[in-house]
């Protein structure tokens, strides 16, 4: 166990450490200033304007900040989905693989393009090379930059003063991905395949495996390159369907370690970005403090519960839940890659988590409802825990006898009605999704484990595509027509919703007056208003979720006790 | 509209109320209680229902359940009730004041030999009338010529006869008051239906009230948790029924269980209590004898973080007193003290009588015998800038210091250098120096001092921990200002203030960020009334001022201000602390009922009923009672407000969080088990 916690601290502290000077890099990327890396990339830049036909300077109001949002999305989507439709008769297809079914297609892309990366296929039987690296990858970059470019209008609408524009978007997104986005992957991706993750374009290979003899086919193809952008984006589709359980996927503990930084390093940077942006590092601080304490609260209930709550057996000896764990990872790192996914909204997984203990499953379950906020996803975790700091400014506001405001600003209806939108709707499609797969008539053979643990199968699935997170349960057989068109449209509802309604709330917090501060304003940034915050969270999700939870995992672990 | 206190009648008619509000195009204004009125004729239904053998639970329990729940709807109307019955009270005798009467219509400015009668609801903007002692006056109007004493107490409460005159900051009347004595001759300024009384009416009886934006963003939020617990509570009729297949035991959870746990959970509480607190914020400043056009006004008051305060009557006393005689060289304090006296026996003003007062207290110095000193007085004139006396050949002046020195030199008399150093330092102190002369030669000074009220530098520092700044305004000169300011511990003050400087100020605060509250009463406050962010308008004054500003005081008291502007946070911190308490019932209710709700499917979930509540049903039933029961405690909280404090903000959130926060998780685990051991004990389940 010292030896766990010792690497659970470590990586604790690397990832601090990383996220401040990327944070500052990322906020002078965002607001146009000039990086190391500007003469560098841009020309490459420009290049995307003129090949847009854009004037990058133009500053959007919100209508048409999400307008560009969405027009962007859903050319993305066009594409995305033909392609998978039409992989067959595309090149870079090795393996001869067939183009999807419609449902499938249409889960997929929404899947990706919504920054979800639930996979209710397997890549390497069912993707071609095309697919993955012209379709997904790109993907992969584009729906991360999105996050992060309306992020930053959120975090303009606090700044500007009295004037109905929030940046322009096509600016926001290609710097976005040019300068944080392609460089970050780049050094990533070289350092996964000094570790051993395949990048290349042969054919799959047979080999003879050493231990019995048998034929066994080994997949290739371009993995480091997308699976460097699916951590860093916080997407979490992998190459292949083991995921980062895969070798080729996460050969060593070094890759390992690199990875589960890669997931949590840009949401956490953003946080600094955040307290430089609004000139007022306390209050990045006290959202990194807020999620920091509810991650390692998360870390602490799944490490102990899988060390220590696993069935023992007679003549052997105890070491904790390794059922579903590679042993490369043991419990520690598994536990912790656990905590990572779910509490980013990235969904890749180094282990089963069908497996994991009852209570240890409980804990990625309830983090993927807590509505993907801690650290969360590229951008849409802090624009996510800014709808719950506006809710709690609201009550805490009200409380000591003024109208809300939060950086100045105050908290009127219409922004409260966008609030509660980005509140109310992952919670809603994740239970009506489960309720739904619950009534389907065939849904025992959906599962496969009946009982208590049956229902968790149902819940985390829906949970995950409710909040964008996309890591499976494993168990649920979710490549189904029901499963991949409900999925699709909730993936497509709880991405799309709470973003548009994040840009307008940007747009109509940059139209107003800012309010002087005196004694009588609530402070946002010190340990009481955390503490206000961590309970609105917990409170608002368990709300929701508890009943459910209360015939799914906690019904498990006492039934099986 | 001084206080009432609640009587039977007004309890009464609360209860008919009640019972009358229970008509859905009234419930569907408040969508919380909505979701429990539809759950009360669910169950009824339901309850019918099992009359036919369509059973989900028993007959006994769905009734008991649908019962439960209407009560809940009574007590959220009974609420609502209580709080407009208060109003309506007030409305009642208002009305009564506003009686149709014949109006004297005059068809010249000038004559008033030749009208026309009409009667008051006919007359137009414009339209002159005359109105003579004993009559009421008609309409809303601007006094254009005449003085006349006018008994305002149907408006006011206050019985005792104003002044109103043409011209100056008393020239506007109000529809509904009576003459006593004299005529006044008036110009229209209003219509029927939007005079200053009907206005009245409609904000003290809510029927004006529209849901304020602070109250429509709360009211978001809570429609929001309602749909989140709509498809939260629905959504356990398919887990259930999935729970128990896979268990192979138990049942659904029943559709009476699941209103009985929606209506648990949506934030009843708050959403009953909801515009009573409004009504009752409303009310709260009718009591302190203010009237605000919108309710926007208050909850502004509750975000205003600078105070524009007139010092006089506000800061210091209305009035100058003498507090010091400062003789020149070769002058005894008493031979001034003398001649100050003598030269205002006569002079009625307070500062002339603070200057007899003082004279009695330092010297025992009396009135006297005027007659004896064939005395004649000299009053004060605009032009002479002096008032004083003459008697036995002597000649006693005082008055401004330039008004004196004049005197005295043209008597041939030498000002000296010492007395005009005493008047410098008088004023340095924040003093008004009077010189006073005798034949010619200047004995000194008197020192007129502003005085501070009592209590008002305690009450400037409770508003400063509050984040509030205050500034005088004042018309004396800076170094005056300056040192009244010290004294009274302003933060900032405003020196020979012209309208146009005001609205400087007001606009620099505002472009700040900051919100902004004054008084005022004049015409040339009109335009700073306009700007500020809460505007109260004195009743006394002038119709312009009335109309710029959003809130009216009948008492004009400028001292008012700091009361409304706690009477706006408290109705903010009523309805912050409420949802609190609602949401945080919550979680103490989700402890009782969940583990024992799934009882059926999984046994081995009643580890976690660490209640130790007796069954399923008793758990459910004390829920829901306590619940309902909730509202109907909280109801004299709604009204009075949250207990208010000057605290600074943070201070305020934790004991606010504590109470309502911490309070609101314990109170009702020790609600419902007293309720279940109730119910067990007198074998309910």
């Amino acid at each position: 166990m010292s030896k766990i916690i010792l690497q659970e601290v470590l990586f604790l502290i690397l990832l601090v450490g990383f996220s401040i000077p990327l944070g500052l890099f990322m906020y002078k990327v965002m607001s146009g200033e000039k990086v190391f890396l500007t003469r560098l990339l841009k020309p490459v830049e420009n290049c995307f304007y003129r090949l847009m036909g854009i004037k990058a300077e133009e500053e959007m109001s919100a209508k048409k900040y999400a307008f560009s949002v969405i027009i962007f999305s859903m050319a993305g989507f066009l594409f995305l989905f033909l392609l998978l439709l039409l992989q067959g008769i595309l090149p870079f297809n090795t393996e001869g693989m067939k183009g999807l079914s419609f449902d499938l297609a249409f889960n997929t892309t929404a899947s990706f393009v919504t920054n979800t990366n639930w996979q209710a296929y397997s890549g390497e039987s069912s993707l071609s090379y095309l697919s993955q690296f012209l379709g997904l990858t790109v993907q992969n970059f584009v729906s991360a930059g999105v996050g992060i470019a309306v992020l930053f209008a959120l975090i303009r609408g606090f700044i500007i003063k009295e004037k109905k524009a929030i940046g322009n978007f096509w600016a926001d997104v290609t710097r976005a991905v040019v300068y944080i986005l392609l460089p970050l992957s780049l050094v990533v991706a070289v350092l996964l395949v000094s570790q051993g993750v395949v990048q290349n374009f042969s054919s799959y290979k047979e080999i003879t495996a050493l231990q019995d003899g048998a034929a066994q086919i080994l997949p290739m193809g371009p993995a480091a390159s997308q699976v460097a952008i699916k951590q860093l984006g916080t997407n979490g589709g992998g190459f292949f369907g083991m995921n980062s359980a895969y070798p080729f996927e996460n050969p060593t503990s070094f890759s390992n370690l690199l990875q589960m930084l890669s997931i949590l390093l840009i949401p956490a940077a953003l946080l600094v970005s955040f307290g430089k942006a609004v000139k007022d590092k306390r209050q990045g601080r006290t959202l990194y403090a807020v999620m920091m304490i509810l991650f390692v609260a998360a870390l602490i209930f799944t490490t102990v519960s899988e060390q220590y709550t696993a069935p023992s057996y007679a003549g052997v000896s105890y070491s904790g839940n390794m059922e579903g764990k590679e042993t490369i990872h043991g419990v520690g790192m598994s536990s912790l890659w656990a905590v990572v996914t779910t509490a980013a909204s990235n969904g890749s997984v180094n282990a089963m988590h069908d497996s994991l203990t009852p209570l240890g499953g409980l804990m990625p379950l309830f983090l993927m409802q807590l509505g993907e906020i801690v650290f969360g996803g590229a951008g849409s975790g802090l624009y996510g825990i800014l709808s719950f700091v506006l809710l709690a400014v609201f009550i805490a506001g009200l409380m000591v006898g003024r109208t809300p405001e939060y950086l100045g600003k105050k908290v009127e209806p219409y922004d409260m009605k966008m609030v509660c939108l980005l509140i109310l709707v992952p919670p809603l499609v994740s239970l009506l999704g489960t309720g739904a797969a619950v009534l389907m008539p065939s849904v025992q053979g959906w599962l496969t484990n009946s009982g208590a643990h049956g229902f968790s199968e149902i819940l985390y699935a829906f949970s995950s595509m409710g909040n964008n997170n996309g890591s499976a349960f494993g168990g649920f057989t979710a490549n189904t027509p029901f499963t991949n068109i409900t999925g699709g449209v909730i993936m497509l509802l709880a991405r799309f919703i709470p973003l548009i309604a994040v840009i307008f709330l940007g747009g109509n917090m940059a139209g107003k007056k800012p309010v002087a501060a005196s004694e009588g304003t609530l402070s946002t940034s010190n340990g009481m208003f955390a503490g206000l915050l961590i309970g609105v969270i917990l409170i608002v999700t368990a709300l929701s979720f508890l009943p459910a939870l209360a015939l799914g995992p906690v019904a498990d672990y006492f039934t099986t006790r | 509209m001084k206080e009432k206190s609640f009587d039977k009648s007004i309890i009464l008619d609360a209860l008919a109320q009640s019972f009358k509000k229970l008509d859905p195009r009234v419930q569907v204004h408040n969508p919380v209680m909505l979701v429990v009125y539809i759950g009360a004729v669910f169950t009824t239904l339901l309850f019918i229902l099992s009359f036919a053998g369509i059973r989900d639970e028993s007959a006994g329990y769905t009734f008991t359940i649908s019962v439960i729940l209407w009560f809940t709807c009574l007590f959220a109307n009974f609420a609502e009730a209580i709080a407009e019955g208060r109003g309506r009270a007030q409305a009642q005798s208002l009305r009564s004041a506003r009686k149709d009467v014949k109006a004297k219509k005059l068809l010249s400015e000038t004559d008033v030999s030749k009208y026309t009668e009409v009667l008051s609801n006919s007359l137009k903007k414009g339209d002159i009338v005359y109105v003579a002692a004993g009559e009421q006056v008609p309409m809303d109007g601007e006094v254009i010529d005449g003085a006349a004493s006018v008994d305002e107490s149907a408006i006011t409460g206050e019985s005792a006869p104003v002044i109103r005159e043409s011209g100056g900051d008393r020239s506007a009347v109000t529809g509904g008051t009576t003459l006593v004595s004299d005529w006044l001759i008036i110009r229209i300024t209003a219509e029927a239906g939007e005079s200053f009384l009907d206005k009245m009416i409609a904000m003290v009886e809510g029927a004006a009230r529209k849901k304020t934006p602070n109250e429509i963003a709360l009211q978001i939020l809570l429609v929001t948790l309602t749909i989140i617990f709509l498809v939260v509570t629905a959504m356990l009729l398919p887990f259930t029924d999935f729970a128990s297949r896979q268990a192979k035991r138990g049942a659904p959870i029943s559709i009476t269980n699941i209103i009985a746990l929606l209506v648990c959970l949506a934030p009843t509480t708050i959403g009953a209590l909801l515009s009573s607190i409004g009504i009752a914020g409303m009310s709260r400043l009718n009591q302190a004898n203010v009237l605000a056009m919108s309710g926007r006004a208050i909850e502004a008051a509750g975000d205003v973080d600078v105070l524009l305060l007139d010092k006089t009557g506000t800061i210091t006393l209305g009035n100058r007193q003498a507090s010091e005689f400062i003789p020149v060289k070769g002058v005894t304090e008493e031979e001034l003290a003398d001649a100050a006296q003598l030269s205002s026996i006569a002079d009625e003003t307070a500062e002339g009588r603070s200057i007899v007062v003082l004279a009695k207290e330092k010297f025992g110095i009396r009135g006297r015998d005027l007659s004896k000193l064939q005395a004649t007085f000299i009053e004060f004139t605009a032009k002479t800038r002096m008032s004083g006396i003459d008697y036995q050949k002597n000649e006693i002046r005082k008055g401004a210091a330039e008004a004196v020195k004049d005197y005295v030199t043209g008597k041939g008399g030498r000002y000296t250098e010492e007395c005009e150093r005493i008047v410098k330092e008088v004023a340095k102190a924040g003093g008004t120096p009077l010189v006073v002369a005798k034949n010619g030669k200047a004995l000194g000074v008197i020192y007129l001092k502003d005085i501070v009220k009592n209590g008002v530098k305690e009450r400037f520092d409770d508003l400063r921990k509050m984040g509030i700044k205050t500034i005088m305004i004042t018309g004396d000169n800076p170094m005056t200002a300056a040192a009244i300011a010290a004294e009274a511990g302003v933060d900032d003050f405003l020196a020979e203030a012209t309208p146009e400087a005001k609205l400087t100020l007001i606009r620099d605060y505002q472009s700040k960020g900051h919100l902004v509250a004054m008084t005022g009463d004049g015409t040339n406050d009109a335009p700073a009334l306009a700007q500020a962010d809460v505007a109260v308008a004195m009743n006394s004054g002038t119709q312009a001022a009335k109309e710029a500003g959003n809130m009216v005081d009948l008492d004009s008291n400028p001292t008012k201000l700091i009361d409304i502007v706690r009477i706006g946070k408290q109705l903010l911190m009523t309805r912050g602390s409420l949802t609190t308490f609602s949401v945080a019932n919550d979680v103490a209710k989700y402890f009782a009922i969940i583990p024992v709700l799934f009882f059926s499917i999984y046994p081995q979930l009643s580890v976690l009923n660490f209640m130790g509540l007796t069954s399923t049903y008793s758990a459910i039933l004390s829920a829901i009672i306590y619940n309902a029961l909730i509202i109907i405690a909280l109801i004299p909280l709604a009204l009075r407000g949250v207990k208010y404090r000057e605290l600074p903000a943070g201070k305020l959130l934790q004991r606010n969080l504590f109470i309502y926060g911490l309070g609101g998780i314990i109170a009702p685990f020790i609600a419902i088990k007293v309720i279940d051991i109730l119910l067990a004990f007198f074998g309910f389940v």
